[in-house]
């Protein structure tokens, strides 16, 4: 297969790149010094882009590769993708469900713990060498909180089954309701916030949850609730989540995703309710390989004409 | 009718030697947020408050204490110390370990124990997980990184490591051991474990030895109690065993690890990484782990909740409160 040729939008992974330079003639978008050279060269080409959730398809790209026929994202979420114009055209989309959803899951986890009872905060305070100047405080204890879900999707049903092991009561906001769980439902994300303790955002970003967790929400999650953010930045207000969190109306955050990445609010630097992660939540090495065989799957299958593993359109 | 109202005499004031005696050597942490509630209920004999050498103290005004109410830190209550107690019948300690008290002399003099029985199980295992969760996932060292500016300038944090399918050793598996487990396999975790004896009421793989389990396991959890087979019990050899991939998590005590030969391990990469509650000598933390972001270090905090504290005050009154009515203690020590 190596006279089809597929473009990298990123430097997104190393081993992913090998695979694909193995099997393709591959054009990395990133050694382009200008659009328009990467255009002059390579836009009648390509027939496959491998997008993630730097750099997706969006219909500028989409428009200028005449013989694009898939788009398979090294991701999950489909945000950066103009799904739309793939479905009128005819091209393909396919993404990266399943394979990560345990670790995405584990690190909502892991922010949920690391928030509640202060886990950052506590070893910044023995590397300060402050201990021996007295015991740290009391948190809060996380077992048995009650713990509300936006999104009950894979991830989503993955956090609820780890937090159900810690007793912690789940309750969910979804498009529909599951009634194959056992978990509250509540039918606006206002009262689930009203209803939870740590609300938990799991869901796909689109342009319905845009901002879905808004001033009101974060006020009904109140001085003592804790927001959690695994799914994508912008499905918080961001600037009204810094202003809560430095005017106290937010008792804590553990954020894995921001509105515009890398960049992070500098004002949440010097807080200690808050857990900061650079958008690793499928950052393992296990899950990253399989991400990546997975992308490489789909594309062997769409050129050897046989059904996606994963297609999304 | 009003005027004898005016005439009863008001009630007697509950005078603090009525209230039954209870000597303390130092004050438990629990005791410091709740002074107000064992005062009331309690004449207590506070040894550190006064400017007598603790021997003085202890012959001059705990001769007829029958109870003591003491916890992990503080001085040990040695066989010394309980000598100059002839009247001692129960010891209440705060903790769930034990190590800190001469259990041989209870035991010659009849003496019982209470302990903090279950009340922060799921507190120390929820630590305990949020702990593992650090090191495989580097929350600590990235959020580090996000702080420090890093992101945008020096590009994507390093991976970290899956911790579903992982086994998970787990040492003693008494009650916080139990919610360890029960914790991890949600998260898709293998449960294996070494115990004094084998538990009837799971079904994980019971290991007779540390070294095997460690073996066997890409994740050690310690916690079981201090005692003088576990002192020193994870050494060079059991690291070494749980391999260069192998995390470890300490909730239990500092000295079931030889910490000399953990940093070791840890400065060579012979380990992949540590989440440590417990020191040798707290609050004193081995300078070498502060340049390490495969460590996440916490200061002796796992049962620093407001709940636990609350849970742990009513049940350390309430043992002394059975113990001066004659009643079963709520928390009794069995001997094993």
């Amino acid at each position: 297969m190596d006279s089809i040729t597929v473009l990298m939008t990123s430097p997104m992974s190393d081993y992913l790149e090998t695979q694909l330079k193995d099997r393709f003639n591959l054009v990395k978008l990133w050694t382009y010094s200008s659009k328009t050279d990467f255009f002059k060269h390579n836009s009648h080409s390509i027939r496959a882009i491998v997008g993630n959730t730097k750099i997706g398809a969006d219909a500028e790209l989409i428009d200028s590769l005449p013989e694009l026929e898939i788009v398979s994202s090294y991701s999950v979420g489909l945000d950066k993708i103009d799904l739309r114009k793939c479905q009128e055209k005819g091209i393909r989309v396919t993404n990266t469900p399943d394979v990560l959803t345990d670790d995405v899951a584990d690190v909502a986890m892991g922010l949920m713990l690391a928030v509640a009872r202060r886990v950052c905060e506590c070893d910044r305070f023995v590397r300060r060498g402050l201990w021996p100047k007295g015991d740290f405080r009391l948190t809060n204890k996380f077992s048995g909180m009650q713990v509300g879900i936006v999104g009950l999707g894979r991830i989503g049903s993955a956090i609820a089954k780890r937090a159900e092991a810690f007793g912690c009561p789940i309750s969910y906001y979804s498009r529909s309701e599951k009634p194959e769980t056992n978990y509250k439902y509540f039918s606006n994300i206002i009262d689930l916030a009203v209803n939870c303790q740590i609300l938990v955002v799991a869901c796909a970003l689109t342009e319905e949850t845009h901002h879905i967790v808004n001033r009101e929400v974060i006020d009904a999650l109140g001085p003592e609730g804790i927001l959690i953010n695994i799914g994508r930045g912008s499905l918080i207000d961001e600037p009204e989540l810094v202003s809560a969190l430095l005017q106290g109306r937010l008792g804590g955050a553990g954020l894995d995703v921001f509105e515009n990445e890398p960049e992070v609010p500098e004002q949440l630097f010097g807080l200690e309710n808050v857990v900061l992660m650079p958008h690793v939540g499928s950052d393992t090495v296990e899950t990253t390989d399989a991400m990546a065989d997975l992308v490489i799957k789909n594309l062997e299958a769409h050129f050897l004409k046989k059904p996606l593993l994963t297609p999304v359109v | 009718m009003a005027t004898d109202q005016a005439t009863t005499p008001p009630a007697p004031e509950i005078q603090s030697h009525d209230l039954s005696q209870v000597i303390l050597l130092h004050p438990p942490p629990v005791f410091n947020y709740f002074k107000d509630l064992f005062s009331k209920k309690f004449h207590l004999l506070k040894a550190w408050e006064s400017p007598l050498p603790l021997h003085e103290f202890l012959t001059n005004h705990a001769h007829s204490t029958q109870a003591m109410l003491c916890s992990g830190t503080g001085p040990p209550i040695s066989a010394d110390v309980m000598r100059l107690l002839p009247s001692l019948r129960l010891v209440v300690t705060t903790s769930a370990g034990l190590n800190h008290i001469d259990l041989t002399e209870c035991r010659n003099r009849g003496i019982s124990i209470a302990n903090a029985g279950e009340v922060f199980s799921e507190d120390v295992a929820d630590l305990a997980v949020g702990l593992l969760i650090d090191v495989f996932r580097k929350v600590s060292a990235s959020d580090r990184y996000v702080r420090h500016g890093l992101w945008a300038t020096k590009g994507d944090y390093p991976l970290g490591s899956k911790l579903g399918g992982k086994r998970i050793g787990i040492v003693g598996l008494g009650s916080i051991g139990f919610q360890v487990a029960k914790r991890l396999e949600a998260f898709g975790c293998n449960i294996s474990y070494n115990s004094r004896k084998r538990k009837d009421f799971v079904s994980y793989p019971f290991y007779t030895n540390v070294r095997e389990l460690a073996a066997n396991s890409d994740v050690l959890i310690i916690c079981c109690g201090l005692t003088e087979q576990t002192r020193h019990m994870i050494n060079r050899e059991v690291l070494l065993a749980l391999g260069k991939e192998g995390v470890i998590v300490n909730i239990g005590r500092g000295a079931i690890i030889h910490e000399k030969e953990l940093v070791q391990c840890l400065v060579q990469g012979e380990i992949g990484g540590a989440g440590l509650d417990v020191f040798e000598n707290e609050p004193d933390v081995p300078k070498e782990l502060f340049e390490l972001d495969n460590v996440v270090l916490a200061p002796h905090m796992a049962v620093f909740t407001t709940e636990s504290f609350k849970d742990l005050c009513d049940l350390m009154i309430g043992n002394l409160e059975a113990f001066f009515s004659k009643k079963p203690l709520l928390s009794l020590v069995m001997n094993e």
